[in-house]
């Protein structure tokens, strides 16, 4: 009787699921609700884990019950305890979640809301998920070896310098693709720049006292921060006002870009309770409670969508970023449906606290579907804007114009109506001077969230709202800023100490420093590039973000491929080779157009070569021209880039197969690094429930 | 209800490093009452605690 009583509720699942999805898909109409889109993912998430991650566990991983994980074999009381389920569910999805699922979704939705809503969800559920499941797995059963580590033992050398190349380098364009999506919002915005400014002193202040005043009450220095945090973007509405402190907080792109580096090195080499771990509370809780309350505003409001579900762009020519719907929305959208990064947090501290291997599905599997559903509210948040308002926020002047006028008209002549007076009258109630041309997703977002807020909420605070979401998406930012920078610091002393070995000591004064400033100088190039570059920057910088990140999803995906195949499960290993095959498949195109598009606005040469010919025929503006030569350098720069991972990702994946290859026709191949089975002997209640 | 609250707090706690120093007294006191180890006071603690939280990357994009 429960038997057919559980499968009626599943096949009612599936029949909602089912016509939810078939609603967002063939819906043609003026608008559609937002209710749809929670529906559609809600229902493919539940059977996607129910079935699908259970037959992982069973089938193609062979999870075993009674295997002690490596939290119990090497329990220390530190980095390797046995952990209950939810703890590590909870550690490991505020270290996957940042700020790429929200941002990736906004500038995606140029396409439309149907795409990337589509690509959020299949793709979590057939890839992203099962990457970051397949590495949690191969971890736990390694000791919770690294990815490098793994690249190193299942691929031979070459996989383990790929792995490290590629992170170095994931890591230094994230930065600097994110360090310019807070510039774009914080330029011209002395509200938002005195509220992100603000939770500087803020964090140190609560370093401070959770390390010296009242050491380890973290929860109660907590709340002391995100009180001030809160009083920080109200006093932000005084320094706007104020004649001249506004003055001091109303800072142009390059300023702000500066500024910003000089934040990353301090940072970096500032000792982490100082700042970084402060920080991180505070941008956990804020991110953890703004999403919460975004979903709850959702679901009480049920706004409708604006967004048609297809655009003219996906054709190529679209405002935000060149190219077409295949292959760019599917790099665009890189967290939030897959992203390689996770595979260094799934080998990073979340297997050495797993106490055992069945609540793999939950933390590896459960926690990417979260984060999935985090980039559907991102996606519904920015198409909730009219059209045009959406275009007029998120289009760089370099391609509609600087004119208020011109740009609204030209945005207007694409069917997407838009006044200049409502994007001014829009500007005066979010409390800015201006909202156009504000590239990088945060502002758009930030409008998004604050018209959902302000209708859940009460309307009245609209500019309170806008900048509450400007200051939640900048604090997280800046935190994976300098956390990046200092594993990036890390990375390369490391690399360095091969060489030197003295430059490997962390605590080394010289070495430090040198080593920072290398790391910031990387990613301050791109950045400073990004702001003098009239397109906005944005334009160039998420691709090659997007390339490098879903190349070391590939790497980690041709990791656990090889070993699938290693450990005689050839007939299942279609699980991660075909999400493997999409992202060769993807990241090549992009990587090929990128480098032989003749259209300016999407191959790196061709804008180079169309740019070197303006210059020498002096057909620039004075402004452009005195930037153009270093655009053009950075443009080859760029190629050179692109044409690096493509090749890198290449050559991973050919010497996995060659490995497969000579495993499947018994050539002597290194043999698996599993460690040997050992009985749990832990059943106490508190690590079961 | 009350109970469901309370668990909530302790996850909460657990979660946040809140009551980091109580799991290390407890797990002090079960693994290493027959030897001569010392117990760190608070303060010290947290302080190996939070440089110990922050080896590796611990956070994502």
């Amino acid at each position: 009787m429960n038997a057919i009583k559980t499968s009626l509720i599943w096949l009612l699942i599936s029949l909602v699921g089912a016509s939810a999805i078939g609603g967002i898909a063939l819906h043609r109409g003026e608008s559609i609700n937002a209710l749809w889109f929670i529906t559609a993912a809600l229902c493919v998430y539940a059977i996607a884990y129910r079935f699908y991650a259970r037959w992982l566990s069973t089938r193609v991983f062979v999870l075993d019950e009674t295997r002690a994980t490596p939290a119990e074999r090497l329990d220390n009381g530190s980095d390797f305890t046995p952990t209950h389920r939810w703890i590590v569910f909870g550690h490991h999805f505020a270290a996957i979640a940042g700020p790429g699922p929200l941002i990736g979704p906004t500038l995606a939705a140029q396409f439309g809301y149907l795409p990337g809503t589509l690509w959020i969800i299949f793709g979590a559920v057939l890839g992203g998920c099962v990457q970051d499941m397949a590495i949690l797995f191969l971890s736990t059963r390694r000791n919770g070896k690294s990815l490098g580590q793994m690249a190193r033992d299942e691929l031979g050398l070459l996989g383990g310098s790929a792995a490290l190349i590629a992170t170095f380098a994931i890591m230094i364009i994230l930065i600097s693709v994110l360090g310019l999506v807070v510039v774009n919002a914080m330029k011209h915005s002395p509200w938002g720049t005195f509220t992100v400014a603000a939770t500087i002193p803020i964090a140190l202040l609560v370093g401070v006292y959770m390390r010296y005043l009242r050491p380890g009450h973290v929860l109660e220095a907590s709340a002391l921060g995100v009180g001030l945090l809160l009083c920080a973007v109200a006093a932000g509405g005084f320094v706007d006002s104020h004649p001249t402190l506004h003055k001091w907080f109303d800072q142009d792109g390059l300023t702000l870009a500066w500024c910003i580096m000089g934040y990353g090195f301090a940072a970096a080499i500032m000792p982490v309770w100082m700042l970084l771990a402060p920080r991180d509370y505070l941008s956990t809780y804020m991110k953890i409670g703004t999403i919460s309350l975004l979903a709850i505003a959702i679901v009480l409001l049920q706004p409708d969508i604006k967004m048609p579900a297809l655009t003219p762009f996906i054709e190529g020519n679209g405002p935000i970023f060149g190219g077409k719907l295949f292959p760019f929305v599917f790099i665009t959208i890189a967290c939030g449906a897959i992203s390689g990064f996770h595979a260094l947090i799934s080998s990073g501290t979340t297997p050495k606290l797993i106490s055992n291997e069945r609540y793999i599905p939950l933390i590896g599997y459960g926690s990417m579907l979260l984060e999935s559903f985090v980039a559907i509210m991102a996606m519904i948040a920015a198409t909730v804007l009219e059209p045009g308002v959406f275009f007029a926020i998120n289009s760089s002047a370099g391609v509609v114009g600087s004119d208020a006028l011109a740009a609204t008209a030209k945005i207007t002549a694409w069917g997407y109506p838009v006044t200049a007076l409502q994007m001014q009258s829009l500007a005066q109630q979010m409390g800015e001077a201006t909202l156009f041309a504000r590239t990088g997703g945060a502002p758009s977002l930030a409008v998004g969230m604050a018209s959902i807020f302000g209708s859940a909420f009460g309307q009245g605070m609209l500019a309170m709202w806008y900048h509450f979401a400007i200051m939640f998406e900048a604090i997280f930012i800046l935190t994976t800023l300098d956390a990046g920078t200092r594993v990036g610091r890390f990375m390369l002393q490391d690399m360095l100490g091969n060489l030197w070995p003295k430059m490997a000591e962390t605590s080394w004064l010289p070495s430090v420093i040198l080593s920072s400033a290398v790391v910031v100088a990387g990613w301050g190039y791109f950045l400073y590039i990004g702001v003098i570059d009239p397109n906005g920057g944005v334009n160039i910088l998420w691709p090659l973000f997007g390339i490098a990140n879903q190349m070391l999803a590939a790497i980690a995906l041709a990791i656990a491929t090889g070993i699938l195949v290693k450990s005689k499960q050839l007939k299942f290993s279609w699980v991660t080779a075909v999400p493997l095959l999409w992202l060769v498949i993807i990241t090549t195109t992009t990587a090929w157009q990128k480098l032989v598009s003749p259209d300016v606005r999407i191959g790196f040469l061709a804008a180079a070569e169309q740019l070197s010919l303006q210059l020498n025929q002096h057909l620039l503006s004075p402004e452009k021209a005195s930037v153009a030569p270093q655009l053009i350098i950075n443009l080859n720069v760029d190629a050179v880039i692109t044409f690096i991972f493509t090749s890198l990702m290449w050559l991973i994946v050919l010497d996995m197969l060659h490995t497969c290859y000579r495993y499947l026709t018994d050539q002597p191949t290194s043999p698996l690094s599993e460690t040997p089975h050992e009985v749990s002997l832990l059943n106490a209640e508190w690590v079961r429930d | 209800m009350l109970k469901k609250l309370l668990l909530l707090w302790q996850g909460i706690r657990h979660l946040s490093g809140d009551d980091a120093y109580e799991r290390y007294l407890l797990h002090h006191h079960v693994q290493h009452s027959q030897e001569n180890i010392p117990v760190l006071s608070k303060a010290e603690f947290f302080k190996r605690w939070q440089d110990q939280q922050w080896q590796g990357i611990k956070r994502c994009c």
